[in-house]
């Protein structure tokens, strides 16, 4: 190691050291509202100089850390939602009561842990990024005791996550078994120790990062950890997460495994069209808006999927990386945005959590009502906002590797998932009622940012899709 | 500078609901003049650009045409144009929304302000699909149509209309998620999505075509609605408010018949010329069908919807004619159904407000008390019907002939059964004029009716001149369209000689 392999890698230790100085400076702060200022200020700093840094492509600590273009774009994304996630916990915290100053040091690490993930060029760093992210969040989750939803929310999330985290360090040691490296460049050059081994071990990496990103069907914990969770927290994990999921799923299989694509794309083939299908089947009938927004999430989880067997073709990998980047990126805002607007509508004790809650709120918030309709359409995926022009590059991908099946699953989820987003429309715009909201400045600048992006980057995705495609997820690898 | 016309002419309705959005909530009337200045600008917006097209022209004139969108070797391009085949549609769009939007005056008195937003960003997404000449921008005004339509219903809608929103926003949105793939598909094997450059690569293999036909066919065909596609439209039509109705039927279903046109007929010509009798026989099957369950309906304004899949069913068999008078025939009947259909709406919707019921058997000869009113409904019922003079007749006619002598078509016999189509027509409009109007005044309800008020006949008049103009004196009407029509036949007959 040397001070040089330090500096790529400056964002990440820049938040993850403002981590542990936060936790000591929190013991300090009377006001929890200082500690979140600084707790974004650390992040805007760490995006600050991400973005300065834009320019450079290095491999450090013998590969076991690749800053490319790749993880750049990711890193800004978990930022980018890291702030917002801030934004919009300050004040719901206080109003539930469950303020304390750990909340923004457990946020910051587990936002290092998904940096950790983007950068990852060897398993064992997965592993450990895949820990540092996973641990805070099970404490996160259960944030709101003595709740005892949110215990349970905790306890289901830790006990299945350390399941599969177990599937991952065995598929883990299986691939190093097959190959002898854990290294993702050494693994694509090594094939010696027969294809049957390797299969197996890739197949539990699988697994393990699929429990992540709430593929169906290790979807399990999703909905019962989304509802009992605060929701201030599930807003930030189900895209943080996911997309540190995602991070390591497209680096490890599209760098480290071409060479056995053949097997794995008709198996993630499946699982995207099992997780699509069944996500938005499952999320027709919740009456709960955290339950249908959990459910949602996993349809998502689908069609970012169909970029991996996109990806098994190398002619089609570039678009296909691009897409699934940009679908996260699209998803970052649509999402989130969904997720503040829920924020504003919950009130103590579990109310204004049912779908019906809403009712009427076109007539009470037309503005609140206005970025929730714009973000069950770009959910939806349709024009014009950011959620179209990710399904319109994600089914792109599906179609020049020639999987039309597989786009068509996803044109047809998507129309059932039209349903129940546009349910939460019509209650908003077509019923009366007297919804109570919470009217705060950061929530509500939040909810403005994620509609005006929702929105803007419908009509123009053109830089950020430049971006996108000149993430290259390979070339420091090979 | 003249090319900036078409993007102003689509996005002057939308600048015109931004300047509605910083309007207090409580002047309604306020809102309601501006919305309707603003839709009389965008009228007079589309009449420069008649004066300003060059009508002997066959190819899309007053283009812009920028790059918008880089998708790796793709470039998606923000491309407006307008040919024959479209400026009638355009022209027929701003015609009418100043109409209904006159049209609301009394029947919306609930968030006006957001009706009148609703309706201006209808407006741009409509003006939208006829002028984009990149698929890409065309689907997203395709699906952007839905939006502001599904609020009109939902919102503003009768009883039934959630129901009917979400009906139709999922029905319409299965259709179109099928062409988006069509459009994928389309725009990866020849990296462009420009519709004049994908129509000069041409040479897609027959079997693709067919493929992609049914694709893009499945949007239109259920935005037409040809039968056995039409179940959303009846709960559509009769749940939304009067001017959504004149819309939906006067523009909207037009969209599907103009897609046909613009898309599926110049971009798979094999295809389309292999599915012609296909086509034919739904359309048929859509005028007879269409016609008798009007003849069965109790609700005026069920009957009313469900002619118009009897008449769109026309302009169907007109389209896939394939030859010059069937599609210009179509083009014509598109504008003649978008006027007497969405006359017969506003009459309805006038009816509505005075008696809050539209049940036949509510009414009976009431011409006594609403003379003016009788005689503008017999007008706009006998054009419906395609008496000679009127408009309808010239585009019924017209299709008719094209149908008869139609080689794609292959048989007369469509045309003989679309000829029955026209007596149906004439049973079960006379049937609703009957019982509307004719009879004793026996009810008492009926008696103290109040005959059109000023506001209501100036929605009226003038529908009723184009009526007797286009009956009377169709030519500068067929003469605007008749360059690119031949261009789109000469395509199609390229193709079909290609194929023997």
């Amino acid at each position: 190691m040397s001070l040089s392999d330090l500096t790529p890698i400056l964002p990440l230790l820049l938040v993850s050291l403002w981590a542990i100085t936060l936790l000591v400076v929190d013991l300090f702060v009377r006001r929890k509202g200082t500690t979140a200022l600084m707790a974004a200020g650390g992040l805007l700093l760490a995006l600050v100089v991400l973005i300065l840094q834009s320019g450079d492509q290095l491999a450090v600590f013998n590969g076991m850390l690749v800053a490319d273009s790749y993880a750049g774009f990711l890193q800004a994304i978990f930022l980018v939602t890291g702030l917002l996630a801030i934004a919009v916990a300050h004040d719901y915290l206080r109003r539930m009561g469950i303020e304390r100053g750990e909340y923004y040091p457990l946020l910051l690490f587990t936002i290092s842990g998904m940096m950790l993930m983007s950068l990852a060029g060897d398993l064992i760093v997965v592993f450990v990024a895949l820990e540092l992210l996973s641990l805070p969040l099970y404490v996160l989750a259960g944030f709101a005791r003595p709740r005892p939803e949110s215990e349970e929310a905790a306890m289901k999330y830790f006990l299945l996550g350390a399941f599969a985290s177990s599937f991952l360090v065995y598929g883990i040691a299986l691939v190093f078994g097959a190959t002898g490296t854990t290294n993702l460049a050494g693994i694509a050059g090594e094939l010696s120790g027969g294809a049957g081994l390797l299969l197996v071990g890739a197949v539990l990496v699988l697994v393990g990062l699929g429990f992540k990103v709430a593929a169906v069907p290790f979807h399990m914990w999703t909905p019962d950890v989304y509802q009992g969770a605060p929701s201030a927290v599930v807003a930030f994990m189900s895209v943080g997460a996911k997309a540190g999921g995602f991070a390591a799923l497209l680096r490890v299989f599209i760098a480290a495994l071409p060479d056995l694509a053949a097997a794995w794309a008709p198996l993630t083939m499946g699982l995207a069209a099992l997780t699509m299908t069944w996500g938005n089947i499952a999320a027709i009938v919740q009456g709960n808006i955290k339950r249908m927004l959990a459910y949602s999430s996993i349809a998502h989880a689908g069609y970012i999927l169909i970029a991996l067997p996109a990806a098994s073709l190398p002619a089609a990998a570039p678009g296909a990386v691009s897409a699934a980047l940009f679908y996260l990126f699209a998803y970052l805002f649509s999402n989130l945005g969904a997720w503040a607007v829920v924020l504003a509508v919950e009130r103590l004790e579990g109310g204004g959590l049912q779908i019906d809650d809403y009712s009427g709120l076109s007539r009470r918030r037309p503005g609140l009502a206005l970025a929730m309709a714009l973000f069950m359409l770009s959910l939806t995926g349709l024009p014009p906002t950011v959620g179209f022009v990710g399904k319109f590059l994600i089914f792109r991908a599906a179609l020049d590797a020639g999987q039309i099946g597989l786009a068509l699953v996803g044109v047809l989820t998507s129309l059932i998932s039209a349903y129940y987003y546009l349910r939460v429309v019509v209650v908003m715009y077509m019923r009366t009622g007297e919804p109570e909201t919470r009217s705060e400045g950061w929530l509500n600048a939040t909810i403005g940012v994620t509609a005006l992006a929702t929105f803007v980057f419908g009509i123009l995705p053109g830089p950020v899709l430049a971006l996108t495609e000149h993430s290259e997820i390979l070339g420091l690898l090979r | 500078m003249e090319s900036s016309i078409l993007s102003l002419l689509t996005f002057f309705p939308t600048l015109g609901a931004l300047l509605l959005l910083g309007f207090p909530k409580n002047r309604d009337s306020w809102i309601r003049w501006a919305a309707l200045a603003v839709s009389l600008i965008t009228f007079l917006l589309s009449l420069v650009l008649l004066a300003d097209f060059d009508r002997s022209d066959p190819e899309l004139q007053m283009v812009i045409r920028l790059p918008w969108i880089r998708v790796s070797q793709l470039t998606i391009e923000y491309h407006l144009g307008v040919d024959g085949l479209s400026l009638l549609l355009i022209l027929l769009t701003t015609f009418l929304t100043p109409i209904s939007i006159l049209s609301t005056w009394r029947a919306i008195q609930e968030r006006v302000k957001e009706f009148m937003i609703f309706f201006l960003l209808l407006e741009t997404g409509l003006i939208g699909v006829f002028l984009a000449m990149d698929l890409f921008l065309f689907y997203i005004f395709w699906e952007f149509t839905l939006v502001p339509m599904y609020f009109l219903i939902g919102i503003w809608g009768g009883e039934r209309r959630m129901y009917a929103a979400i009906k139709f926003f999922l029905y319409t949105m299965a259709g179109s998620i099928l062409m988006l793939l069509a459009i994928v598909w389309l725009g990866l094997r020849t990296n462009t999505f420009s519709v004049p450059e994908l129509i000069a690569a041409g040479a897609i293999p027959p079997e693709i075509q067919l493929w992609l036909f049914l694709a893009f066919g499945a949007a239109f065909a259920i935005k037409v609605p040809m039968w056995p596609l039409h179940s959303w439209l009846p709960d559509a039509h009769v749940e939304a408010p009067t001017a959504g109705s004149v819309i939906l039927a006067g523009v909207l279903l037009k969209l599907g018949t103009y897609g046909f046109l613009r898309f599926n007929l110049s971009l798979f010509p094999q295809a389309t010329v292999r599915l012609a009798p296909w086509m034919a026989l739904l359309a048929v099957i859509g005028i007879l069908y269409g016609a008798i369950v009007s003849y069965a309906q109790r609700d005026v304004k069920k009957l009313v919807a469900y002619s118009s899949v009897s008449h769109l069913g026309f302009v169907m068999l007109g389209l896939f004619a394939l030859n010059p008078q069937g599609i210009q025939g179509a083009i014509l009947q598109m504008v003649n159904h978008g006027l007497s259909t969405g006359a017969l709406f506003l009459i309805v919707g006038m009816i509505y407000e005075r008696r809050h019921t539209r049940e036949l058997d509510a009414f009976g000869g009431i011409w006594k008390v609403m003379p003016v009113y009788t005689a503008i409904t017999l007008i706009v019922t006998l054009s419906s019907m395609g008496l000679p003079g009127l408009n309808g007749f010239v585009g019924e006619f017209t299709i008719l002939l094209g149908s008869f002598g139609s080689l794609a078509i292959g048989s007369a016999w469509f045309a003989g059964l679309a000829a029955i189509g026209v007596i149906l027509a004439a049973i079960y409009l006379l049937y609703m004029f009957q019982k509307l109007f004719l009879g004793p005044l026996d009810k008492p309800e009926n008696q103290g009716l109040s005959d059109l008020n000023p506001r209501e006949l100036l929605t009226l008049a003038p529908i009723l001149v184009l009526i007797f103009w286009i009956g009377l004196y169709p030519r500068p009407f067929f003469e605007l369209m008749a360059p690119s029509v031949e261009r789109v036949v000469a395509l199609v007959n390229s193709a079909a000689l290609a194929m023997r």
